[in-house]
């Protein structure tokens, strides 16, 4: 056998292995998401976003109150976490410089993006919750901004520092004064890469479901007070799917369909905004 | 020791016992330079790289205060007021100085905003006025005809030579008493670059232009006065003609006819 039909051969057996295993990644991602389309299409019916929970057996159950509470957790927590991170982040990029203090919560933020969610909701259950003595949408969203934090202060830095410094010396050099170069030149030039960061960390936090266990608890009825416990859709699909009640597990694959869309749809935004940003 | 020719016009800019120094570095990168920038004249820097001419043009509206612990020694007179000093309003000096840059840095927004910007950041407000002053910003920098149709456009959609006509526009168009060129066409084609020369020779009646280039042709072409530049001594400043001609220094001519660079 020659060197070239050995390398062919090698090639061909590297190349059929790797393709294998993508189309098995891809298998399940696909069975996945048939399965709860499947279900979740089938268990989708009005009801479901006009009625709140009910004992099982009852026709007019609803996930009103688990996408109302989703949405004031999830919601409060991008409100705070989102000025918060782009600020933290524009320290970073634009002040912090090589300054000790911004790399060192470089480091501490890469450190949190990677720590297992269900900690933080035992952090947040011991600082708010016990002390509060009941759980609360408050201490929900706390705990969901605290994870979304590092996911966007990082990005904004990562995106911040792509803009190239030439533009930043451009502007200082038609005499503009430091903050007007960062809102005008530098965010603009990073507008995309921004907005894909956010809408990521939204993604990312709106798939939690062991934080809020800790934090916002459950509720099986409407309920706006965020100082109260709070029902939430991933908490909710915990409960319902967990139960042996057949029309509790249908709301329980609705509330997976729901917000498996919702996460989709975010991400799919984000891959555009960059695609789109990279298209110039 | 270096050759500085007395200008016979009246000056600028005087770099007096000038030196500087980046951050962290214990030698500086501009030595001891003495050397006056001729009013209403083109001045070009040139020399090999690394010789400093870059670092010595961005001291002249104090870019490197941006990053910190850069150091400046001596004095640039400005105006009769050394712009060296701490208490030197950095804002109004680069809005008297301005810089065009290697690359062109068209700001992420409409080509008109793009000339508006250093307007509006002067308070300027009225509709008309500023319509006015950016056409007659463009037209002074040969691209309204191109752009006129298309104000609104995003002006990263433009070319290369496009975009650094609409920089010279919107540097132009605060109406400096100086501008500086860092190699302004090392990013551009040949017509492209013909077309950024003439136009710097057309705006030496209305400003002072100091150019950095590499391109000893375009320094030829171009200035009226030439300093040559090596390992961050300025070996020699006077008139083009004459030093791409008679060189007095012997660096100078070596320099210029190619033995090294």
């Amino acid at each position: 056998m020659t060197h070239t039909t050995k390398r062919i051969i090698m090639n061909n057996i590297v190349m059929t292995l790797s393709t294998i295993s993508a189309v098995i990644g891809m298998g399940f991602l696909f069975w996945i998401l048939g399965i709860l389309v499947i279900n979740g299409v089938d268990a989708l019916t009005w009801t479901i976003f006009s009625q709140e929970g009910a004992p099982p057996g009852y026709e007019n159950s609803g996930l009103k109150h688990a996408l109302i509470g989703q949405l004031l957790i999830v919601g409060a927590a991008t409100v705070v976490g989102v000025p918060l991170g782009i600020l933290a982040g524009t320290y970073l990029s634009e002040y912090g410089q090589k300054a000790k203090l911004a790399e060192t919560i470089r480091d501490i933020s890469d450190i949190m993006m990677s720590a297992p969610s269900i900690v933080i909701g035992a952090f947040v259950y011991a600082v708010v919750v016990a002390p509060m003595g009941h759980f609360s949408g408050w201490a929900g969203s706390i705990a969901l901004t605290i994870i979304m934090l590092p996911i966007i202060l990082r990005t904004t830095d990562d995106m911040l520092n792509l803009v190239p410094s030439t533009l930043r010396e451009a502007a200082f050099a038609l005499g503009a004064p430091k903050y007007k170069v960062i809102i005008q030149v530098v965010y603009r030039g990073a507008k995309a890469g921004i907005l894909t960061g956010i809408l990521l960390g939204v993604a990312r936090v709106a798939g939690e479901t062991a934080p809020l266990l800790f934090t916002s608890f459950n509720d099986n009825f409407l309920n706006t007070d965020m100082n109260e416990p709070m029902a939430s859709l991933t908490v909710t699909m915990y409960n319902y799917a967990t139960s042996p009640y057949e029309d509790w597990q249908k709301l329980g694959w609705a509330a997976a369909f729901i917000l498996s869309m919702f996460i989709l749809t975010l991400n799919i935004l984000g891959k555009l905004f960059l695609l789109k940003k990279k298209g110039r | 020791m270096a050759t500085i020719i007395n200008i016979k016009e009246e000056s600028v800019l005087d770099v007096k016992d000038f030196q500087f120094t980046y951050a962290g570095n214990d030698a500086p990168s501009v030595n001891k330079t003495t050397m006056p920038i001729a009013k209403n004249s083109i001045t070009a820097l040139i020399g090999p790289s690394g010789c400093g001419k870059t670092t010595l043009l961005r001291c002249f509206n104090r870019m490197h205060d941006l990053y910190p612990d850069n150091r400046y020694d001596g004095e640039i007179l400005f105006k009769g007021r050394n712009i060296l000093q701490a208490k030197e309003d950095l804002i109004n000096l680069r809005i008297q100085i301005g810089m065009i840059f290697q690359k062109p840095t068209a700001f992420p927004m409409s080509i008109f905003d793009n000339i508006a910007y250093g307007m509006r950041l002067q308070g300027m407000k009225n509709k008309t006025e500023l319509q006015d002053r950016v056409e007659k910003a463009l037209k002074d920098a040969a691209i309204w005809k191109e752009v006129k149709d298309r104000l609104k456009a995003d002006a990263n959609g433009l070319s290369g030579g496009q975009q650094q006509r609409l920089c010279i526009a919107r540097a132009i168009a605060v109406e400096p008493e100086v501008l500086l060129f860092d190699e302004p066409t090392s990013a551009l084609d040949p017509i492209s670059t013909a077309g950024i020369e003439e136009l710097v020779v057309e705006l030496k009646d209305r400003v002072s232009i100091i150019i950095v280039t590499h391109n000893m042709q375009q320094a030829a072409r171009v200035s009226d006065y030439t300093g040559f530049m090596y390992l961050g001594d300025l070996i020699e400043l006077g008139k083009t003609e004459d030093m791409f001609v008679t060189p007095k220094e012997k660096l100078t001519e070596e320099y210029i006819t190619g033995k090294f660079g």
